[in-house]
C-alpha cells in the first residue's frame, strides 16, 4: 500500500508521432509494408536486374513486368539538402533536414538525415538507413551519419 | 506537307488580384471574352479550347458562357505551370492541320483566395498520380509539402555545383521587380525592391528561396486565341506567328519532385525542349530578342537560360548579374515583371507578355523585337512577327 509520501514516480507517456502517414497506393504497398518491418527495400527487375526507384509496376529498360522486391543495403550519400521553414513542415516540431539521398544501389530516395544539425549536413556526406514512427502507426525510412 | 501558320491573334486578361470575388468560371469568360475582343473575332466561332489538367472550368460550362457553337477539339497538358506553353503546341497543330479555325487558350483560377498552391495540405491525395505528378506523395511524410520545398530540393545540386548562392538569386528578383514597378497590371506596380530587401526577406526554405524568390499566388485569368496566319492578317491586332512550338518530357523528368533524372545540375526537359525548338524553327540563341521565363521559383530562371544556351552552363548569375537581362541587355526576360512581380496565372500571363513584346506593345518595350522565346520549362514555343 503506498501513501502521500511514497508516490509512485510518473512515467510521461512516450509522445504520439505527428508525422504524417505515408500515401499508400497499389503500386507502393510493398515498400510501405516492409517499412513498417524496419525493412528498408526496393524493385528489382526480374529479367534484367535493374533497379528502380519510385515504384513502377514494368521495368523501363526492358518493359519487363517481372518485378522482385529486394532488401536494398540503406547506405547512400546525401546529394540534396533543405531546411523547410515557412509555411511549417506539417508533422514536425522543429523544421526537418529534407534530403535527398542517392542509394548504393544507384536510385535516389527523398528522405530525411536526423541526428546531426543541418548546418553540419555536406554534399556526399555517407549515410545509413533507420526508422521514424508516424502517425497511424507506420514507419518510414530515415537516414542517420553512417557510423 | 503545312501550308497553314499558326498566329496568337487576341489576348486577354482580368485584374490580376489576391481575391477575385467571382467564380473562376466567370474569371474565364471574362478572360476568354477579352481575347476574343482584342482579336475581333466572335466567341461563338471558337472550335477548339485548351487549358491545363487542373484548371477547374470544364470545356463545356465555358463553351456555354461564350456560345460556341461547335466544338471541334478539347485538350488539356500535364505537368501545370511546367506546361505551360504546351497549350500552345496543341493550338498551333490544329491550326496547322486544319482541324479547328479558332484555338482557345485559357487559365484562371482563384489561386489565392479559393485555395494556395504555396501551402501544404494535409489532404495530399491532390499529391498521387493524374493530379498532379506522379512521385510527390514520396516526399509528403518527410516534410517536403510545399512547391518551395520541391523546387528547392531540386535546385540546391546546382548551386552547389556552380557556387551559385540565394544572392545570385536576388539579383533576378531584383531585376524582374523593376519591371513590375512600371507595369500597371502588375500586382507589384510602383513597388521595385533592392537587393537588401531580397536578402533581409525571410526564408522559406534554408538556404535555397526566400521570400522574394518566390512566385505569387494570384487570382485571375488569361486567355489567348490562335487562328491560321491567313485570317489573321484580316483581324485587329497584327498577327504573332507561332514560329514553333513543342513540349519535352525526357525520360525520369518529374514536374518539380524532379529527383530522378541523370544530372542534377540542369533541367532536362528545358533541354529538350530547346533542342526541339531551335531545331524546328532553324533558329539559334543570339536570333532571340527577349525570353519569357517561367519563374514559379527563381532558380528555374537560372537553369532554362542555360539550357537553351544564352550562357553556358553555370554562367546564369553571371549574365544576370552583367545587366544582360535588363531592358538593354543581351536579352530582356520576364519584361512584364515575371510571375513574382506580375501575377502567377501559372505562366499564361508571361506568354502574354511574350505575344506584347512580338505586336511592340510591351510597357517595357524591348527594341527591334522579331522574335521571342517562351518557355515553361517542359513546353516552350517562339513567336515571331508575321
Amino acid at each position: 500500500m503506498s501513501t502521500p509520501d511514497e508516490a509512485v514516480p510518473v512515467v510521461p507517456a512516450a509522445p504520439k508521432p505527428m508525422r504524417l502517414a505515408p500515401l499508400m497506393t497499389l503500386d507502393a504497398k510493398f515498400f510501405w509494408d516492409a517499412a513498417d518491418r524496419e525493412e528498408f527495400v526496393g524493385q528489382q527487375c526480374g529479367d534484367c536486374d535493374r533497379h528502380r526507384f519510385p515504384p513502377a509496376p514494368m521495368c523501363p529498360d526492358c518493359n519487363s513486368l517481372n518485378t522482385l522486391v529486394v532488401p536494398l543495403s540503406g547506405r547512400g550519400t546525401v546529394v540534396s539538402w533543405i531546411k523547410p521553414i515557412h509555411p511549417p513542415a506539417l508533422g514536425f516540431k522543429e523544421p526537418p533536414t529534407v534530403a535527398l539521398i542517392e542509394l548504393e544501389e544507384g536510385t535516389r530516395f527523398v528522405s530525411n538525415v536526423v541526428g546531426i544539425p543541418f548546418e553540419q549536413v555536406t554534399l556526399n556526406m555517407a549515410v545509413e538507413v533507420c526508422f521514424e514512427e508516424t502517425m497511424g502507426n507506420h514507419k518510414v525510412p530515415v537516414f542517420r551519419p553512417s557510423k | 506537307m503545312t501550308t497553314r501558320h499558326a498566329a496568337i491573334v487576341g489576348i486577354g486578361a482580368t485584374e490580376f488580384s489576391k481575391a477575385s470575388g467571382r467564380s473562376e468560371l466567370q474569371l474565364a469568360a471574362e478572360c476568354a471574352k477579352a481575347a476574343c475582343d482584342d482579336a475581333g473575332i466572335s466567341p461563338k466561332d471558337i472550335d477548339g479550347m485548351v487549358t491545363f489538367t487542373i484548371d477547374n472550368s470544364d470545356e463545356i460550362s465555358l463553351g456555354r458562357c461564350l456560345g460556341v457553337k461547335d466544338l471541334a477539339y478539347t485538350a488539356r497538358i500535364p505537368g501545370g505551370g511546367a506546361g505551360a506553353a504546351a497549350t500552345l503546341f496543341h493550338a498551333m497543330a490544329m491550326i496547322d492541320a486544319g482541324v479547328c479555325e479558332n484555338v482557345l487558350v485559357w487559365r484562371a483560377m482563384n489561386e489565392r483566395s479559393q485555395y494556395r498552391f504555396g501551402q501544404a495540405s494535409a489532404n495530399m491525395s491532390s499529391a498521387t498520380g493524374g493530379h498532379s505528378t506522379g512521385s510527390l506523395l514520396w516526399c509528403i511524410p518527410f516534410g517536403a509539402m510545399t512547391p518551395g520545398t520541391w523546387g528547392a530540393l531540386s535546385a540546391r545540386p546546382y548551386m552547389e555545383k556552380y557556387g551559385v548562392t540565394n544572392r545570385d538569386f536576388g539579383l533576378l528578383s531584383v531585376q524582374q521587380r523593376k519591371y513590375a514597378a512600371t507595369n500597371p497590371k502588375a500586382w507589384f506596380y510602383n513597388k521595385p525592391i533592392t537587393l537588401d530587401d531580397h536578402q533581409n526577406s525571410r526564408w522559406i526554405v534554408e538556404p535555397v528561396l526566400r521570400l522574394l524568390d518566390c512566385c505569387q499566388e494570384s487570382d485571375g485569368g488569361v486567355a489567348i486565341l490562335v487562328t491560321s496566319l491567313e485570317r489573321a492578317r484580316d483581324l485587329k491586332q497584327p498577327p504573332v506567328r507561332i514560329l514553333g512550338a513543342t513540349q519535352s518530357i525526357p525520360r525520369h523528368v518529374e514536374v518539380i519532385a524532379n529527383y530522378y533524372h541523370d544530372d542534377l545540375t540542369m533541367m532536362p526537359e528545358a533541354a529538350g525542349t530547346a533542342k526541339r525548338l531551335w531545331r524546328q524553327t532553324g533558329l539559334k540563341p543570339e536570333d532571340i530578342q527577349a525570353a519569357m521565363f517561367y519563374d514559379a521559383f527563381t532558380p528555374q530562371v537560372f537553369v532554362q537560360l542555360e539550357a537553351f544556351g544564352f550562357c553556358k552552363r553555370g554562367e546564369a548569375k553571371d549574365f544576370i548579374a552583367d545587366g544582360q537581362i535588363d531592358i538593354g541587355g543581351k536579352l530582356p526576360i520576364n519584361t512584364h515583371g515575371g510571375l513574382s512581380g506580375e501575377a502567377y496565372i501559372h505562366g499564361m500571363n508571361t506568354m502574354a507578355e511574350g505575344v506584347r513584346q512580338v505586336r511592340g506593345t510591351a510597357v517595357n518595350q524591348v527594341r527591334n523585337v522579331r522574335n521571342v522565346l517562351v518557355s515553361s520549362g517542359m513546353a516552350g514555343a517562339i513567336l515571331a512577327r508575321a
